[in-house]
């Protein structure tokens, strides 16, 4: 009874946490938005507006009310899911983060998954062959991957790949022209195609996939690699290890159940960095790409010079990292018998 | 390399002074660090790169500004060593020039992000209480944007420009320096020497900047040092979306950008500054790696 309410006290402290850095999240962003130079309400109105015309845009978006009052109409806003208009469309900004948001999952997701199935094995095999070549190597692909710019990378890609070998298909979601025969069902371009039963489609969505999704999953790679080998070198110069081996547990056994075991939860804590980190770099993938997500969404409006969308992308993005770690937050708590 | 005299002062067991006794233990630590190959890899990388910097007329055999337009997108040859850009502009100076831009950068966030840092977190540790709490809150409420994206709201908020870019990033760099010099702090506040300065009448502002910051600033630099490849590789982001230098200012990030649009028929255009980003932020993640092979006791 005892543990249960401290487990759930704990819970409820990760909570207030979040709660706070969401508030504060909402505060910079609101200052940002306050910080810019231009005048928001001549963005809308354009530079012609009468006076009286000016005056009312600016009565109607609150700016000659105190800052606090301000802060507060923003805030209540976007409790309510309310991101404000965007400038160039004048639609609802929460509808339009909605509809891109789905790609930027599809791709963050799939260069997770490449990054776990590839990283993990590839950090294991280095801690446990440390100082070899095979150790030396996935170490310079980690720190290869730590130093590339992501946008060079995804040029180069599309060079190699789409120019001279003509292997994958080009920028975007799917081939020119063909974007308009998918319905949105879910907005994972694979599942929709999928759902539509057009497997010619499918391979289509799935070959623009492809290239992206790697590069990102490259990057998620060099970053699990590296901490997996270094928690498990941690773990393989413990005692129990030594106890395990003059115990005559074999060699495997040793390092995919005991010392993995032990990993196990600060991996999780590194895989949901590696998801966040994606999004991340997601932006500058998906401008290369063409991939109409979060990322390019967010570019695109800073060009358009539409910082109420701007404002609302890096909104969504920084609550969506708060939230991950949140949830990591709580998986630890649940799966680690020492914090219980 | 090193006389001998030198040598046995440096690594003499019963220093004299605390200044023979600090030199002794950096030359320690540069002896671990010498021991690495690929440490010193990053110190060459980072010696060209200022080298580059500061002889950049010398070295570069065209005007990186102006170009001439008879010599547009020209493949790479013994006049042009890396190609020409669409305006004529010879790429290996404006490379050249460009290292100018990434030293003026990063030199700049670390002068501008660490002191940001510093005093946050040694105030947050030092007066406690309320104080405390919010700015630490305000620093996890930095800390929970991705950088990227809060650099890129920053930059797009502040305009373009190269003032502004650096400014974008000092703003999302300061956080984890901030919790450093917090610690810190708190592992000194309760210390004797410091309730000896205030006895002897010392200020608060005093303690905090005369007896506290200086205790932090070792293990900042080193975190500095070891942020550097990531402040590259934002600028160069940032230039690449067309936030960085105004043209034609050669910035690696922004010339990759101006090559996009050729990548197909002059590959070149857009190939090269790729490089060089690679290599100075492989050379100083190279650095960092030697350097935490050195702090971390745990490594041996």
């Amino acid at each position: 009874m005892l543990i249960k309410s401290r487990r759930l006290r704990g819970l409820l402290r990760t909570l207030a946490s979040v709660l706070t850095t969401l508030f504060g999240l909402l505060l910079v962003t609101f200052v940002i938005s306050r910080l810019l130079p231009a005048d928001p309400v001549l963005a809308i109105v354009g530079d012609h507006a009468t006076e009286e015309y000016v005056a009312r845009v600016r009565e109607e978006l609150g700016l000659n009310k105190p800052i606090l009052i301000q802060f507060w109409i923003y805030l209540s806003h976007v409790i309510q899911g309310d991101l404000g208009q965007s400038i160039r469309t004048s639609r609802p900004i929460a509808q339009e983060l909605m509809n891109v948001f789905p790609a930027t999952l599809e791709l963050a997701t799939l260069g997770t998954i490449i990054g776990i199935i590839l990283g993990i094995p590839l950090g294991v095999l280095a801690a446990v062959r440390k100082d070899t070549m095979i150790d030396h190597v996935v170490r310079f692909l980690g720190l290869v991957g730590y130093s590339v710019p992501i946008f060079w990378l995804g040029l180069m890609g599309l060079l190699v790949f789409y120019a001279k070998l003509d292997w994958l298909p080009g920028p975007g979601r799917l081939d020119f022209g063909y974007e308009d025969m998918i319905t949105p069902v879910t907005g994972l371009m694979t599942v929709d195609t999928l759902i539509a039963g057009d497997m010619d489609l499918f391979k289509n969505a799935l070959g623009h996939l492809i290239l992206p999704a790697s590069l990102l999953g490259y990057f998620s790679l060099a970053y699990i690699s590296r901490m997996t080998r270094s928690l498990m070198l941690g773990q393989l110069s413990q005692e129990y290890i030594l106890t395990a081996r003059v115990k005559g547990v074999s060699e495997a056994r040793i390092i995919w159940k005991h010392a993995m075991g032990n990993i196990l939860v600060p991996l999780i804590t590194v895989i949901a960095l590696s998801y966040g980190n994606l999004l991340e770099g997601s932006v500058l993938t998906e401008t290369v790409f063409a991939w109409r997500g979060l990322g390019l969404y967010i570019t695109d409006s800073i060009f358009g010079q539409d910082m109420p969308a701007v404002m609302g992308g890096t909104v969504v993005v920084g609550a969506i990292f708060i939230i991950i770690n949140m949830l990591t937050d709580v998986a630890y708590r649940l799966l680690d018998p020492r914090a219980k | 390399m090193i006389s001998a005299s030198l040598r046995s002062w440096l690594l003499s067991d019963t220093p004299d002074s605390r200044f023979q006794a600090r030199a002794g233990r950096f030359y320690l630590g540069w002896l671990t660090f010498a021991k690495n190959p690929l440490a010193m890899l990053g110190l060459i990388i980072l010696v060209l790169l200022v080298v580059m910097a500061v002889f950049a007329s010398w070295i570069s055999p065209h005007d990186p500004l102006f170009g001439n337009l008879e010599d547009r997108l020209l493949p790479p040859s013994g006049k042009f060593w890396l190609g020409t850009d669409e305006n004529g502009r010879d790429i290996f100076s404006r490379i050249v020039f460009g290292a100018r831009t990434t030293l003026y950068i990063i030199g700049l966030v670390a002068v501008t992000a660490a002191p940001i840092g510093l005093l946050i977190g040694t105030t947050a540790g030092y007066v406690g209480g309320w104080v405390e709490t919010g700015l630490m809150r305000l620093t996890d409420a930095f800390l929970a944007f991705p950088k990227l994206i809060l650099a890129l709201a920053f930059a797009a908020a502040l305009g373009a420009g190269l003032e502004n870019a650096v400014l974008a990033i000092a703003l999302t760099a300061w956080p984890p320096y901030a919790r450093i010099a917090r610690a810190e702090t708190l592992t000194v506040r309760g210390s004797d020497y410091l309730a000896a300065a205030r006895m002897t009448g010392a200020g608060g502002w005093r303690i905090l900047f005369g007896h506290i910051m200086p205790m932090c600033i070792p293990s900042l630099i080193v975190r500095v040092s070891l942020d550097m490849a990531g402040i590259i590789l934002i600028a160069a982001g940032l230039g690449f979306l067309g936030l960085g230098v105004a043209p034609p200012q050669p910035e690696w990030g922004s010339m990759v950008s101006e090559g996009r649009s050729q990548i197909l028929e002059q590959w070149w255009v857009c190939t090269y500054p790729g490089i060089a980003i690679c290599i100075v932020s492989l050379g100083f993640n190279l650095i960092g790696d030697g350097l935490r092979d050195v702090l971390d006791p745990r490594g041996k």
